[in-house]
């Protein structure tokens, strides 16, 4: 209970100190009290991950009643998760910001808010009563919306903060309706009210009271349709806070959804139904449009809807095993969202942080402008490939250990009887499949333009490398990926708490359909072993082969034409044309096209800009109509003062009258009655 | 091992033997069923010749490349025998290794910056994008028929002797057959022999690959050809003896690099705006494949 008074602490005394502090000093401080902070959580995030939960309860006021924490193995790996990304982006936040150092108040409002969102992100993850629960939640949207418009003197990172600061508070609504519902049937604001007020009811009623939960979070997470803030804010934000926003605050919502899963007893078979088709669709949706994106960071925040996709199938298998106590597919579904939760913390927040390399040195994160930068950014090239490999699921990496999990939990409820489970089965082998492919196709773009070829236009000519600190972060990433790929068994046997708390299995030792997990995946990572091994040896044989050979270089393959210019390559746009043709109804793309004419032909151009269709018909339409039906009374707001003193007394009237009026309409309608 | 061994046996022929098929359509009397083979020990000797555009990549990219499809190689059993490596899921890490060198393949026509390259680089991510979900939706279906999930249980279960379950097995064949086409880019989708650079897949990618680095790309392209031929024979021989076995995994490779070459000879390449429909009509066929399977197990009652 100490600890957790003295970690609540921590971010006030950052508050205290941090302005008072040297550009350098504040940076220091930050790392130093966030290091504080992560050790405390996370000693009791690795204590409950082992089985020992941490329950007491803190004597609230009159208003919130008490106030459990509890932390169970499913709060502790989120906070372990939050706790990895948060340092890692906080020391790298620490060199990226560098080149900001002149906006002293800006900084240190920046830090602070930092310290706090983490605070309030570990908070979300132990806080069982739902009155404090929303407060920590709204500290966290706050602070969330104060570290994406650091760079505020920019309009579209202002307005990228407002759209996230909206459909935050949207989410807030969806969480307070479910908390209130809850409160007025019970009195009560602890979780376990949640559960025993679920009990009572069933049917549909139940799924809708799921749903609003599941609502709220989902607009969190970023599920297809409730995703559109996810796009604009990324890239608003300062890359190490883009990667943070996209490995640990999206997967905040995937807490909160599990959580829900955990408390309320509802119809899990429905409920799974409709989590696997909107994570089926947020999965392929997210990744199609990721293809067409040419801003890096605006294509690796599409692909974390991707990723939030994948957790989601999962999820929603998971949650069919639990309604249809089949206990493997449960356990295979659990445990492949959780560890792919890590994964996705992982490989983006790396591929953001190297996205954030390539903006430090070239100004710029337009894909079509960019190329050659492997030659200039050896490491972070090899980083970003890293990731790239990983994200999209391809052996030996961490991806496609948890994708092999899901991939078997769906293989396993084909043994299921009912049709329509088959046949959702096979949609969603056949739609991760095509996410795969997919994630392929758009991934080998963002390496292939950013990194390859030769440059696309004129670079700076500081374009080089950043200094080894600022990489040491990303290396530890690296280093986890590769280590989840090949050491899978470790990190999974982490995760047989967080999952025997779905599927009701308790103590120690495993269940047996843990033990199926293990069985899976072991071979795997043998097998990735073996690929190494076969990769390393063929190398080493070509190495020798060829240092017995003449080695000449020469210009690239032109058909004979030597004289290519870097314009002539394959642009980003050029690469996936074919695809967004083929895709085209799915897609939104506008063009500019200055056609090449006449004999001697003038400069041409072509643009496109890449828009959500969903944005277009949920937000945009709607929002449209809405301005045109309020703009008719524009005339009230005139601008004279007298006037609005004058809708003061109105209204101050309006509200003393009402029930006046109220009392003699209701006798009017009773004297009518009567007669 | 016996697969691996098989597979690498009937891989040394296999190309030989499409183009001598070729030739004697043609009514010409072509190079010996080993030149292939012998083009690759050439340039296994040869030095190499890098682009001055190309990065640490191109030069990594044909060693994975090959040890992916010697690893996809490594889990495809030969009927009792299991592959090297037999796990639950297996099919499934054959799909992501080859995945593995598809990327590497296409990073590394990337890496040139030649358009040539580039456009073949496009064409290859998109054509494998479609035909993944009809490999996932067939070994799915195999394995809701037989009840298993890896390669080798799946193909020694599949044996129901209902006539539906062969008239699966040969539209299983074609999918496995259409499948290893377009990965290997052959014909329809591509034209190994086109003379034009703008209407090749596989070849364009490689056009400044040379010396040791192209021969491991040949000898991957060989190799994949037989990995596949090896699924479809492991599709009919089931649990039978190996005296019996052996002899048939050669027959049906054989029967498969003839009809290979007679439909290059014959067919001519389609329009690559036609591939990605070809392809995704081998989604809806391998989608057949799965209701036929529903309809054995009694499913729509």
């Amino acid at each position: 209970m100490n600890l957790v008074i003295a970690f609540l602490l921590v971010p006030f005394t950052g508050m205290l100190l941090i302005p008072f502090l040297k550009v350098n000093g504040k940076g220091i401080l930050t790392f130093a009290l966030l290091s504080v902070n992560a050790l405390i959580s996370g000693y009791l995030a690795i204590q409950s991950l082992i089985g020992d939960d941490i329950v007491f309860s803190f004597p609230g006021s009159l208003i919130t009643g008490d106030i459990p924490i509890r932390i169970d193995a499913l709060s502790g790996w989120f906070i372990l998760i939050i706790s990895l990304v948060f340092l890692t982006g906080c020391f790298y936040g620490l060199f990226y910001m560098k080149a900001y150092k002149e906006q002293k108040n800006n900084l240190s409002l920046h830090a602070i808010a930092f310290l706090f969102q983490y605070t309030s992100l570990v908070s979300i993850c132990m806080i069982q009563n739902s009155f404090v629960f929303l407060l920590a939640w709204e500290v966290m949207a706050l602070t969330s919306f104060l570290v994406i418009i650091f760079d505020h003197e920019h309009l579209a990172t202002i307005k990228a903060g407002i759209n996230y600061l909206i459909q935050a508070h949207f989410s807030i609504v969806f969480l307070m309706i479910g908390f209130i519902w809850v409160a007025s049937k019970t009195g009560s604001y602890d979780f376990q009210s949640i559960t025993t007020y679920s009990q009572s009811i069933s049917g549909p009623a139940s799924v809708m009271f799921f749903l609003f939960f599941f609502t709220g979070f989902a607009l969190k997470a970023g599920f297809v349709p409730f995703h559109t803030w996810l796009p604009y804010a990324h890239p608003a934000a300062p890359s190490h806070v883009s990667g943070m926003m996209s490995g640990v605050i999206i997967k905040i919502g995937i807490f909160g959804i599990m959580r829900m899963l955990l408390v309320i007893k509802t119809d899990y078979v429905t409920v799974g139904y409709i989590i696997l088709i909107l994570s089926l669709v947020s999965g392929l949706y997210g990744v199609m449009l990721a293809i067409v994106q040419h801003n890096l960071k605006k294509l690796l925040a599409y692909h974390s809807i991707e990723n939030i996709g994948i957790i989601g199938i999962g999820i929603g298998i998971g949650s069919i095993g639990l309604g249809t106590g089949n206990q493997v597919l449960a356990t295979l579904g659990f445990a492949g969202a959780l560890l792919h939760t890590l994964n996705h913390a992982l490989f983006k927040s790396l591929l953001f942080y190297t996205a954030g390399n390539v903006y430090l040195a070239t100004h710029t994160l337009d894909i079509e402008k960019l190329g050659g930068l492997i030659k200039k950014m050896p490491q972070t090239a090899l980083l970003f490939l890293v990731a790239a490999i990983a994200i999209s699921g391809i052996p030996p990496f961490n991806g496609f250990v948890s994708e092999f999990i899901i991939y078997s939990g769906v293989y396993n409820w084909l043994s299921d009887a009912s049709l329509v489970s088959l046949l959702l089965a096979v949609s969603t082998t056949s739609g991760l499949a095509m996410i795969g492919g997919l994630a392929m196709l758009c991934f080998t773009k963002a390496f292939g333009v950013v990194f390859l070829g030769s440059a696309r236009s004129e670079l700076p000519a500081s374009c080089s490398e950043v200094p080894f600190a600022q990489l040491i972060p990303l290396y530890i990433l690296a280093g986890m990926i590769i280590a989840i790929g090949l050491f899978p068994m470790a990190f999974i046997s982490l995760l047989s708490h967080p999952v025997s708390l779905f599927t009701g299995t308790s103590g120690f030792g495993l269940s047996p359909a843990q033990v199926t997990v293990f069985k899976a995946i072991q071979p795997v990572s043998w097998a990735s072993w073996i690929l190494i091994l076969l990769v390393i040896s063929i190398y080493t044989i070509r190495r020798f082969a060829l240092s017995q050979r003449k080695i000449t270089t020469g210009t690239t393959w032109g058909c004979g034409y030597e004289a290519g210019t870097p314009k002539i390559q394959y642009t980003a746009g050029s690469f996936v044309r074919s695809y967004s043709k083929l895709f085209s109804p799915f897609l939104q793309i506008g063009k500019h096209e200055d056609e090449v004419k006449g004999i001697f032909p003038p400069p041409a151009h072509y643009h496109t800009h890449p828009y959500d269709k969903v944005e277009r018909w949920l937000i945009d339409e709607p929002l449209k109509h809405n301005k045109s039906f309020m703009g008719r009374f524009v005339f009230l707001h005139n601008g004279k003062l007298q006037f609005y003193i004058l809708y003061g007394v109105i209204f101050i009237l309006a509200v003393i009258s009402i029930p006046f009026i109220y009392e003699k309409v209701y006798s009017f309608i009773e004297l009518l009655k009567q007669l | 091992m016996l697969s691996a061994l098989l597979i690498v046996i009937a891989a040394i022929f296999f190309t030989g033997i499409i183009i001598r098929t070729k030739s004697l359509a043609s009514g010409r009397k072509g190079p010996q069923i080993m030149q292939p083979v012998l083009d690759v020990i050439r340039l296994f000797r040869k030095g190499v010749v890098y682009s001055e555009t190309t990065s640490f990549i191109f030069q990594i990219a044909p060693t994975i490349y090959f040890a992916s499809v010697v690893m996809a190689m490594l889990v495809v059993p030969f009927g009792q025998s299991s592959g090297v490596l037999s796990f639950n899921g297996d099919f499934i890490f054959f799909a992501y290794v080859l995945a593995l060198g598809k990327f590497f393949s296409i990073i590394a026509a990337m890496d040139t910056g030649s358009s040539f390259e580039g456009m073949g680089a496009s064409r290859e991510a998109l054509y494998s994008m479609f035909a993944e979900p009809a490999f996932f939706i067939l070994m799915g279906s195999l394995a809701l028929l037989s009840g298993h999930t890896s390669f080798q249980e799946i193909f020694t279960a599949l044996h129901i002797g209902s006539q539906i379950s062969y008239a699966l097995a040969a539209l299983a064949t074609f999918v496995i057959l259409m499948i290893a086409m377009i990965e290997s880019s052959r014909m329809p989708i591509d034209d190994p022999k086109t003379h034009l650079e703008l209407t090749m897949i596989h070849e364009v990618m490689i056009l400044d690959n040379s010396g040791f680095d192209l021969g491991l790309i040949l000898t991957t392209g060989y190799l994949k050809f037989a990995i596949y031929g090896a699924l479809i024979v492991n599709l009919f021989i089931g649990v039978i003896p190996y005296q019996y076995a052996i002899p048939s995994f050669f027959a049906i490779q054989f029967l498969m690099a003839v009809t290979i070459g007679i439909i290059e000879s014959f067919m001519a390449r389609f329009r690559m705006s036609h591939n990605p429909q070809f392809i995704v009509a081998l989604t809806s066929v391998s989608l057949l494949i799965f209701f036929g399977v529903l309809l054995i197990l009694n499913k729509f009652m």
